[in-house]
């Protein structure tokens, strides 16, 4: 368990990254909330894993087993975040393919491109 | 505390009492303006407080630092508060008049206020996962101030935006998540205690690594800036100038808070990574702009250029350098405005942002071309303009450090400044209109077209008298920036207000 979950999220952001570099707008977006997914699971591993919940019952006074509570609200909020921006991203997805026709990144060059020059 | 608050509460509720008269623009207008003049007295009278008492500080909830949610005010916060407020104004004033109605109907005022809470937020959050969800905040309400509307070229800018800052979030939230697992805190003054004591200092190197490509992209340094010429411009005029005054100046913020507080034991590393960045990002970006053959573009790649200045003053790392920074990131969020206030106003005139299709100002509007005269004269740096004393300040740290090479490109850099100022000059201003002979139209007098485009002319022409006044007397300025940099260079000021020691 302690390897397991270090090298599914080194799986996880590699997947993400190759997603992010493709052509298609759609894949891009995939590859943003597969790094997403991987960057909360980096936010879990790195606070120390352990079974036990993060509950205090009565008269227990050993902090040393149980889970570390902060990192689980980091995470909770990074997933409410990063769920509201993939439902732009998607919605974006949708408006930019209605008006462009196309789902290839490799189109969008207008903002890039340089205008004539007056002389 | 009361003061800490009401700069950061005001544009929340104006934008909540925006949202229940939806739809009703008129309405809307008054309780904006209402509001944003409320959030500017409040952040000025936020300055005074600090100026007089020292670092501001409250516990969200009572929660003991450093377990709670910490807001903190200190110089530096302050005053880019009261800038961002400032801005908000001037380019509400603009919009209200040139926007279309039917941008404003959906909620234009709503969000530009909320972007002045994030911004606000941003600025007064002393723990790093609040200051990410503050920056998730700026984040969204870009995204749908630049989508709105929805042409294909604004639709296009979006996606371009939204992948890079989708991914610079990411980048901080494992900048975070490493901070976390190194230190076991992440309160900034807690942390200012706990990183030097790490004996991995690798491990911290990595970390600021994180948070310098992460903040380096909502900044845009080189080489992580492509987004910005790509999607600026896209909006309309309005739109640009907010964000292009504003956000950019708040990830600069971010970097000399964490660069000044927190990362301080190998300068050697991170700092000297930051000159090299700042040094290609001023030429990188005065290069392009010189390339450029839009108005927008031109004002766009220019904000790359004048970021590298405040990353150089934080490289050095000395009073003097920091003051220079925080003069300039003052002096830059007006200028910069009120540029792309006056690109709106030619567009509003002439309708079109292409230098090919542009021309005779000059002849037609004699009082915006001596606005255009006053802004592109202080970001160059002429005296006895701000630029030259932002400038200055940071010329004579360099030289004081002995750091010649990247002071001698800072100062290249103006040259590069003044050859792409000059070209919009030639091009928009002095040449002749070439819709002249095509359209044979009778251009109204100026006095008429003043007195149609009163409140586009207004805030541009309020930028200008600031400008003029910072510029000559700038004492008041520059005291208060090398005070803020006093502050921030002596860590222990910030520690103690936090942790209440």
């Amino acid at each position: 368990m302690d390897l397991l979950l270090p090298i599914l999220t080194g799986i996880l952001y590699a997947a993400g990254l190759s997603l992010l570099l493709h052509r298609s707008f759609m894949k891009m977006i995939l590859g943003i909330i597969v790094m997403g997914h991987a960057t909360n699971l980096f936010l879990f591993v790195v606070s120390r894993l352990s079974r036990e919940p993060a509950l205090l019952g009565e008269g227990e006074a050993s902090l040393s087993t149980i889970a570390d509570p902060v990192p689980q609200a980091l995470i909770l909020t990074a997933i409410v975040i990063g769920f509201g921006i993939q439902a732009f991203a998607i919605v974006l997805l949708k408006r930019a393919y209605q008006s462009k026709k196309t789902d290839d990144l490799d189109d969008l060059t207008r903002t890039d491109s340089l205008d004539e020059a007056s002389i | 505390m009361v003061n800490l608050l009401l700069p950061l509460l005001t544009p929340l509720f104006t934008a909540i009492f925006c949202i229940l008269f939806w739809q009703k623009v008129k309405v809307q207008k008054v309780v904006f303006f209402i509001g944003a003049t409320l959030s500017l007295y409040f952040a000025g009278r936020l300055l005074w407080y600090v100026s007089q008492h020292g670092i501001l500080s409250i516990q969200i909830g009572n929660w003991a630092a450093p377990f709670g949610i910490t807001l903190v005010a200190d110089l530096l916060s302050a005053g880019i508060i009261v800038m961002a407020s400032l801005t908000t104004l001037l380019v509400a004033c603009f919009a209200q008049q040139q926007l279309d109605s039917l941008r404003m109907r959906f909620g234009f005022f709503t969000i530009l206020l909320f972007l002045l809470f994030g911004v606000t937020g941003a600025l007064l959050a002393g723990d790093i996962f609040n200051l990410y969800v503050w920056f998730e905040i700026i984040m969204v309400s870009t995204f749908v101030l630049l989508t709105l509307g929805g042409t294909k070229d604004q639709l296009e800018g979006a996606i371009k935006y939204v992948g890079i800052n989708f991914l610079a979030s990411s980048i901080l939230l494992a900048g975070i998540g490493t901070v976390y697992g190194i230190a076991g805190t992440l309160n900034m003054a807690d942390l200012a205690l706990k990183i030097p004591e790490i004996e991995h200092s690798a491990l911290v190197n990595l970390t600021a690594v994180f948070f310098i490509v992460g903040f380096g992209i909502k900044a845009a340094v080189f080489p992580l800036y492509f987004w910005l010429p790509a999607s600026y411009p896209t909006p309309p005029v309005a739109i640009t100038s907010m964000v292009g005054g504003l956000l950019t100046k708040i990830g600069v913020y971010v970097l000399i808070r964490f660069f000044t507080l927190i990362f301080t034991n190998d300068i050697g590393f991170t700092h000297e990574i930051l000159i090299v960045m700042a040094g290609f990002t001023m030429v990188v970006g005065g290069l392009g702009a010189f390339a450029q053959n839009d108005f927008h573009k031109i004002l766009s790649l220019s904000i790359v250029s004048q970021i590298g200045y405040m990353i150089l003053g934080l490289g050095l790392f000395t009073s003097m350098a920091l003051a220079g920074s925080i003069f300039f990131m003052v002096h830059n969020i007006l200028v910069k405005t009120n540029l792309f206030l006056i690109s709106g106003i030619v567009h509003s005139s002439n309708n079109s942002f292409k230098l090919k299709e542009l021309g005779g100002v000059y002849k037609r509007l004699p009082i915006v071309a001596l606005c255009f005269l006053i802004s592109a004269f202080a970001l160059t740096g002429l005296p006895p303009l701000t630029g030259f004393w932002g400038k200055f300040l940071l010329a004579t740290a360099g030289f004081e450090t002995e750091a010649y090479i990247i002071t001698f490109i800072a100062i290249g850099t103006g040259l590069f400044t003044l050859l792409y100022m000059t070209k919009i000059w030639n091009e928009v201003f002095w040449k002749k209109d070439p819709a002249i002979e095509t359209t044979k139209e009778q251009f109204p007098s100026q006095f008429h077209f003043i007195k149609d485009n009163f409140f586009l002319l207004l805030p541009v022409a309020v930028g200008s008298v600031l400008i003029l006044y910072i510029g000559i007397f700038p004492e008041i300025f520059i005291n208060y920036a090398l005070n803020a940099s006093e502050q921030l260079m002596n860590k222990d000021l910030y520690i103690n207000a936090v942790l209440n020691r």
